[in-house]
């Protein structure tokens, strides 16, 4: 399955491209209308994140398949400065740049998956997987 | 990237209302810009409350939620009511498990509740003018 998309973000303007190519891949996986926003909302995160902390990086979607369940997956990869600690990025009200302070908190309440690798100088891998659910 | 530039959302005057319809994505010098013409409008044409309509929105992320929730304050500031109207019902679901609140903004299902809601709220404010 090479249906693997890369979206380069350097800019803010490339933010809105990566969660339309994530919308889009969800849509014709099959995701309903919720769950389309749920990831492009979680992916508008991590790619503001890339812009606001990395200043760049890439966001690549794809589809995966795991013991017959079928998912979007998506990795965040910067080589910016790193987060020392991440639990603290994840608690609510931590905002290290004037945002709200829900940004990747929130978006891990979107996905069923959410994974952070990183460290200071060592640049942010963020993985985050949806999973369609069957009916 | 010239043509940036020349985004502009449109911003309307009805009675006392100025309407508003946010229809491309912001991005912060966007954002920045309808800010202050938004402050502008409000200041030349003494509107009572602002309708913010953001039904072609597909994603309200913590960014655009800041956005909106300081248009509301600045407005305050300048004593004029916000309300939001257009959201999706999958915008909500989202926004609720995402766990941002929009604060201080009066929310109406469509535009026309948007404008009954300010209709009634500015009425009262008119009332109590006065009364006291």
């Amino acid at each position: 399955m090479d249906d693997e998309r890369v979206v380069e973000v350097k800019s803010e303007y490339d933010i809105v491209i990566a969660r339309a190519v994530v919308r889009a891949i969800a849509k014709d996986m099959g995701f309903g209308l919720v769950d389309q926003t749920r990831i492009a909302t979680a992916v508008s995160e991590l790619a503001r994140n890339i812009v606001v902390h990395a200043g760049e990086g890439i966001i690549l979607v794809r589809e995966i398949i795991k013991g017959g369940s079928r998912g979007v997956e998506v990795l965040a990869i910067d080589q910016g400065p790193g987060i020392s600690n991440i639990e603290l990025v994840l608690r609510d009200g931590y905002s290290s740049k004037g945002s709200l302070g829900v940004g990747l908190g929130g978006a891990k309440r979107l996905v069923d998956e959410f994974e952070i690798k990183s460290a200071p100088g060592k640049g942010t891998t963020v993985r985050i997987v949806k999973w369609l659910s069957v009916r | 990237m010239k043509e940036i530039d020349y985004e502009q959302i449109p911003i309307l005057k009805i009675e006392d209302f100025l309407i508003t319809s946010i229809q491309i994505p912001l991005h912060d010098r966007l954002a920045v810009k309808f800010q202050r013409d938004l402050l502008q409008k409000i200041e030349k044409t003494k509107a009572k409350g602002l309708v913010i309509d953001i039904t072609a929105i597909d994603v309200v992320d913590s960014f655009i939620t800041r956005i909106l929730v300081e248009i509301a304050k600045m407005a305050k500031l300048m004593g004029v009511k916000t309300v939001l109207v257009g959201m999706r019902p999958e915008i909500a679901i989202t926004l609720v498990e995402f766990g941002v609140e929009l604060e201080g903004i009066m929310t109406a299902l469509n535009l026309e509740n948007g404008i009954s809601l300010l209709r009634g709220v500015t009425n009262e404010t008119n009332e109590e003018r006065n009364v006291g």
